[in-house]
């Protein structure tokens, strides 16, 4: 598993990355009441914000952590978005990508690194 | 994820800032429950120059429906409690000079009665909105914290050499909200189950005084406590420790008042919005419109009269999302297919209790008609919305 500053986490499954939120970020954000995700078949480039999450709070982005194509998105968080919080680092993936290049998930921190990272 | 989008607060940010909050946090005010509110777990904000708590373990969306369901226990110590005393010992003296900065029938409110009012502006916008009660031999108000000190200087300026105003600083303020509410408070303010909606009443307490008023911010029945200042946090356990019961922080009090279809100062009102614009007009008795015994001598009369004699050019509405994004503050609304914004949302968010979207928005009046169509544009999109009559959920009161 591997993690970005953004408090994303990356796990690759199948030659496919599956990216979702921590559960520290699930935390932060609060009830999570709307999830925008992108359509299957999407190119996109790293930092396009490609998800919108809707919180009783606010609204924020996540953003694509590489370059690749979308290849799939898990419906049921549109149906149910507070999964979310129930299981952020499980259930509650948001996206998988085709990644162009799986070595650039190199650069991101690994989980004694983000633990650090969040304090 | 790294950016917040609409939102209000910095809550949602989650990207750690440590500089600038810690600095806000040492200038902020507390209140007499802030140690517990650390205790029961809450996450402190700055509001209004106070660190307060902005939601409790429980999550805003379970407290929001926690207090709809049972009883909820706000602490509400931030506001500003104002008692307006008369020199002369009359209080028809300060209700008299009181109207003339709120244009609202204040000489009419009965004894042991509480009337919602907002200070208006020459230009016949709103300064604060506020409550008034009618304690016999003075008036007590209860402000906007964000708009304490200045109301006081536009008190003790606007009502003149007659009147003593006093801002009460030793006392906490908490609010009970709920169906349970009157069950959990009678146990230990018995008095409070003779009140009706909008009756306020000093009851005795653990040897002090309560100064009680049957209202609130969330469309429930509930109460509003104020005590003093030691009091207070033996009176929040006391309720705490009863079933049903749950501490509520200011994130599930936002989705309350917005479903309860409440306007927040600074947003759904300020001082560019009238009060007939912001559907207030309820708030302006009889007494003081044209033709009254007491018609007008309030800043702005000539605008907010005509207003409602003519109708508003713009008017407050409520608006259903169609889809389930959340349409928030600053969402520009049109009419299908058009060019130029016909309206704005002033309040947005989720709705709890209704399991869906809401929003607060002014719209030009013409289309501030319930079943309208309209558009609302979310992130570069248009989403359809409907304009409803608010509040979203049905009020609660005890009349």
């Amino acid at each position: 598993m591997k993690y970005t500053e953004e408090h994303e986490w990356l796990r690759v499954e199948d030659d496919l990355v599956v990216v979702g939120i921590t559960e520290h970020a699930s935390e932060q954000l609060g009830d999570v009441v709307f999830v925008e995700l992108p359509e299957p078949g999407t190119t996109v480039s790293k930092d396009d914000e490609i998800v919108v999450i809707e919180s009783v709070k606010a609204a924020s982005d996540i953003l694509a952590p590489l370059d690749g194509e979308i290849v799939e998105v898990n419906e049921a968080l549109t149906d149910n978005p507070g999964l979310v919080n129930e299981d952020p680092q499980g259930d509650a993936w948001f996206f998988k990508i085709k990644a162009e290049n799986l070595s650039d998930m190199d650069e991101y921190m690994d989980e004694a690194a983000y633990k650090d990272y969040i304090g | 994820m790294a950016r917040l989008r609409a939102g209000r607060s910095d809550a949602g940010r989650l990207r750690p800032r440590p500089g600038r909050e810690s600095a806000m946090a040492e200038a902020a005010r507390r209140t007499g429950l802030y140690d517990l509110h650390i205790e029961l777990g809450a996450k402190m904000v700055p509001f209004a120059g106070w660190d307060m708590p902005v939601q409790y373990p429980m999550g805003v969306l379970k407290e929001h429906l926690h207090c709809r369901a049972a009883a909820g226990l706000f602490d509400v110590g931030h506001m500003g409690q104002v008692i307006l005393r008369p020199r002369s010992g009359d209080v028809a003296d300060v209700a008299r000079a009181l109207e003339r900065l709120v244009p609202v029938d204040v000489a009419g409110l009965a004894e042991g009665r509480q009337r919602y009012a907002v200070f208006t502006n020459d230009s016949g916008g709103i300064l604060d909105d506020l409550m008034v009660a009618n304690r016999g031999d003075h008036l007590f108000l209860v402000v906007n914290a964000a708009r304490a000190d200045h109301d006081i200087a536009h008190l003790k300026a606007g009502l003149g050499p007659k009147v003593a105003v006093e801002p009460v600083a030793d006392r906490g303020l908490l609010a009970l909200q709920g169906p349970e509410a009157e069950t959990a408070l009678a146990r230990l303010i018995p008095g409070v189950t003779a009140m009706r909606f909008m009756d306020v009443a000093v009851l005795p307490f653990s040897g002090g005084e309560a100064w009680v008023s049957r209202s609130g911010y969330t469309g429930e029945d509930g109460f509003e406590v104020s005590l003093p200042g030691a009091e207070q946090e033996g009176f929040a356990r006391a309720l705490l420790e009863m079933q049903g019961v749950a501490p509520i922080g200011l994130g599930a009090r936002d989705s309350l008042r917005l479903e309860a279809g409440l306007c927040l100062y600074g947003h759904d009102i300020d001082e560019t919005t009238s009060p007939v614009e912001a559907d207030l007009a309820w708030a302006i008795q009889k007494t003081r419109r044209a033709g009254g015994a007491r018609a007008g001598g309030f800043p702005g009369a000539a605008r907010i009269l005509a207003d409602l004699v003519d109708g508003p050019a713009r008017k407050r509405v409520g608006l259903r999302p169609e889809g389930r994004a959340p349409m928030r503050e600053g969402t520009g609304i049109f009419a299908p297919d058009g060019q130029a914004a016909v309206g704005r949302v002033t309040s947005g968010g989720f709705g709890p209790s209704i399991e869906a979207p809401m929003s607060m928005a002014y719209v030009v009046a013409e289309l501030a008609v319930p079943g309208t169509r309209l558009e609302g544009e979310v992130r570069g999109k248009r989403m359809g919305v409907e304009v409803v009559t608010l509040p979203f959920t049905p009020a609660k009161f005890k009349r």
